[in-house]
C-alpha cells in the first residue's frame, strides 16, 4: 500500500482521474448527452463535485493518521485544487448558462436566492487557499500561518452544505444532502475528537500525575 | 365595450428559429452533396417529411383525436422531442429526481381504473376509465407547460375539456371548489417511501377555473395513451398554472364548497399558493420567475426567454381573474 501510494505516477493517474467528471460533462455537453436539461446537468454535475473533492481533501489527514501512510499527505493539496477547479466551473455554469452574464440579473438574483449567497462565499473563501497552494507560498508565510489559513477549508465545506442544503429545500428533498451532512460530520468530527484527545494528552505529559488520580 | 385581442395564434419569438430536425436535414443534405449523392435527399428534402411535428413516437397504444377548437388550445410553439417530455418531469410518487417518473412508474397499473366523484354533485358516482375515454370526443391540444422551477416545454396532449364531466355530474349550489386526489399506492409508487410530500397527492381549482374551456382532462400525448410517467391513465392539464397543479393518475374528483388544501401549500404555504398561475411579475420566494428554458428547443448557450402572463394564455384565463391582486393570491 506504501509503495502504491508513494509510487512517482500515482498523483499524475490521480489527476487524470479527478479531470474524468470534467471531460465527462464536457464530452456530453458537445454531443447532446447531458438529457434533457444540459444546462442544469452542468451546474448539478459540477456542483456535486466541489462537494466529493472538498470530502476527500477533508478526508486525507484522518486516513493519513489511522492508517499511518505519511504519502497519503502529498494528494491533499491536489484534491483541494480540483474542489476549487470544479467551484469555478459551477460559478461559470450558473453565471454563464443561468445567468447569460448579465451582471444585473445576477444582482437581482442572489438576494432572491440566499444558497447562491452561501455557495458564492464559499467559492470566495476558497480562493486565497487556491492562491497558497503552491510551496513557495508555505514557505513565505510560514508553515503554522499556512496551516491557520487554510483552517478556512472547514468554513467552505459547511458554506458549500448550507449552499446544497438550502438548494434541495425548496424541494423538500434532504436524502442526498443527508449524505454529505453525514459524511462531512463524520470527518469534522474526528478533528473535534482529535483535537480533545491531543489537548488531553498534553495535559496528562504535564502534569505526570494527573495520570494516576484519574 | 373593449375586447381582449385572442393571442392564442399570434407568433411568438423564437419562432423564426430554424427547427434542429430542419437543422441536422440541411447537414445531412450538404454532406450528400458533397458526397454526390443529393439527388435522392433532395426528394425526400421537398417531401418536407422531416418537418411535419406531430408524429407519434409508437411507443403506447394509439389515441387518435380531432384537432381542438377551444380558443388557444393550439399553440404554434415548436413541440418538446417526445424524448424529452417522457423522461424529464417531476412526479414526486416515483422520486424526486426528474429522471426518477421515466424509470419507476413503468410498472403502474393503469387498467382498471376507476374515478370516484363525489361531494356537491347532484350525480356521484364510481366512473371506469373506459367509460371516461369515451365519455367526450378526444382532441388534440398543444400547450405550454411551464414548471415552477424555471423550465417549460410544449406538449401535444390528446382528451377533452375537463368541463365535459363537470356537466355530467351536475355540481350542485354549493359546489365552489373542486378536489382532485390521485393515486397513492406503496406497492406501486417507490416515492411515497420518503416524506417529502402530505400523501396522497392533491390538488385543486376554483369551479370557475374547472369549467375553462382550456382545462383539460388528458389521456395521451403525442397521439398516443399517456405514459406512465407523465400521469396515466388520467391527469389534469390547467395551462396557465404552474405545472404542478395539473394533477397526475387522479382517483378522486371531489367537489367542495370551501377552498381544499393542496399538497404544495401544506409542504409550503408561503412558497406555493392556491391559485400558482404563473405569473413573471410574481416571483417564487426564493427565485425569479421573470424568465424560463424551453426543454429540447433553447440551446445550452441561448439567453432564457421571458415567461409569459398566465404562460401566454391571458387573452383566455385573464378574466378570471379580474379585479384580484394577483400577488396576494398567488
Amino acid at each position: 500500500m506504501h509503495a502504491l501510494l508513494s509510487h512517482r505516477a500515482t498523483k499524475p493517474f490521480l489527476f487524470m482521474l479527478a479531470l474524468g467528471p470534467f471531460a465527462w460533462l464536457l464530452w456530453g455537453a458537445l454531443n447532446n448527452g447531458l438529457g434533457p436539461n444540459p444546462a442544469e446537468a452542468l451546474s448539478r454535475g459540477t456542483g456535486d463535485w466541489v462537494l466529493r473533492f472538498l470530502c476527500l481533501t477533508l478526508a486525507v489527514t484522518p486516513l493519513r493518521q489511522i492508517t499511518g501512510h505519511t504519502a497519503l499527505a502529498r494528494l491533499r493539496r491536489m484534491f483541494g485544487l480540483f474542489a476549487f477547479f470544479y467551484g469555478l466551473l459551477h460559478l461559470l455554469c450558473y453565471a454563464w448558462l443561468d445567468m447569460g452574464f448579465d451582471l444585473g440579473a445576477i444582482v437581482r438574483d442572489i438576494p432572491k436566492r440566499p444558497f447562491v449567497l452561501a455557495g458564492t462565499l464559499a467559492l470566495l473563501l476558497m480562493l486565497p487557499l487556491a492562491a497558497t497552494s503552491f510551496n513557495r507560498a508555505i514557505r513565505a508565510l510560514g508553515a503554522t500561518r499556512w496551516r491557520q489559513l487554510h483552517r478556512l477549508v472547514y468554513a467552505v465545506v459547511l458554506l458549500g452544505l448550507l449552499h446544497f442544503f438550502w438548494m434541495r429545500s425548496a424541494k423538500n428533498d434532504f436524502a442526498e444532502v443527508g449524505v454529505y451532512a453525514a459524511v462531512i460530520a463524520l470527518l469534522l468530527g474526528w478533528r473535534l475528537w482529535a483535537a480533545w484527545r491531543a489537548r488531553a494528552m498534553a495535559q496528562a505529559t504535564r502534569r505526570p500525575n494527573a495520570r494516576l488520580t484519574s | 365595450m373593449l375586447y381582449l385581442k385572442d393571442r392564442g395564434y399570434a407568433p411568438r419569438r423564437g419562432e423564426s428559429i430554424t427547427p434542429r430536425a430542419v437543422y441536422a436535414q440541411r447537414r445531412e443534405f450538404l454532406g450528400k452533396l458533397a458526397a454526390g449523392s443529393a439527388g435522392a435527399a433532395l426528394t425526400s428534402w421537398a417531401s418536407g417529411d422531416a418537418i411535419a411535428q406531430t408524429i407519434s413516437p409508437g411507443k403506447r397504444p394509439p389515441l387518435p383525436a380531432g384537432k381542438s377548437t377551444v380558443s388557444g388550445a393550439l399553440t404554434m410553439d415548436k413541440l418538446t422531442p417526445y424524448s424529452d417530455a417522457s423522461t424529464y418531469n417531476n412526479f414526486y410518487e416515483f422520486g424526486t429526481d426528474k429522471s426518477d417518473p421515466a424509470r419507476h412508474a413503468g410498472g403502474l397499473k393503469t387498467q382498471p381504473w376507476t374515478v370516484v366523484v363525489e361531494g356537491e354533485v347532484r350525480k356521484p358516482g364510481t366512473w371506469d376509465i373506459n367509460a371516461l375515454l369515451k365519455l367526450a370526443g378526444m382532441e388534440e391540444r398543444i400547450y405550454r407547460m411551464r414548471c415552477v422551477e424555471g423550465w417549460s416545454m410544449v406538449i401535444p396532449w390528446v382528451g377533452y375539456s375537463l368541463a365535459e364531466l363537470v356537466k355530467r355530474v351536475e355540481p350542485t349550489g354549493n359546489a365552489k371548489f373542486v378536489q382532485f386526489v390521485t393515486l397513492a399506492d406503496k406497492a406501486q409508487m417507490p416515492g411515497l417511501r420518503s416524506s417529502v410530500l402530505d400523501w396522497p397527492y392533491v390538488e385543486g381549482l376554483r369551479l370557475d377555473e374547472a369549467l375553462h374551456p382550456l382545462t383539460m382532462l388528458a389521456f395521451g400525448l403525442y397521439g398516443e395513451l399517456l405514459p406512465n410517467q407523465n400521469g396515466a391513465p388520467m391527469r389534469l392539464v390547467a395551462p396557465w398554472k404552474y405545472g404542478f397543479k395539473s394533477a397526475k393518475s387522479i382517483v378522486r374528483i371531489r367537489f367542495v364548497d370551501k377552498q381544499p388544501r393542496t399538497s404544495w401549500e401544506t409542504a409550503a404555504a408561503s412558497e406555493y399558493g392556491f391559485y400558482s398561475n404563473v405569473n413573471p411579475k410574481v416571483d417564487h420566494p426564493r427565485w425569479s420567475q421573470a424568465t424560463e428554458r424551453r426543454i429540447g428547443d433553447d440551446g445550452l448557450l441561448a439567453k432564457k426567454r421571458p415567461t409569459l402572463m398566465f404562460n401566454g394564455y391571458e387573452a383566455q384565463v385573464g378574466q378570471l381573474y379580474a379585479g384580484m391582486d394577483l400577488a396576494r393570491f398567488f
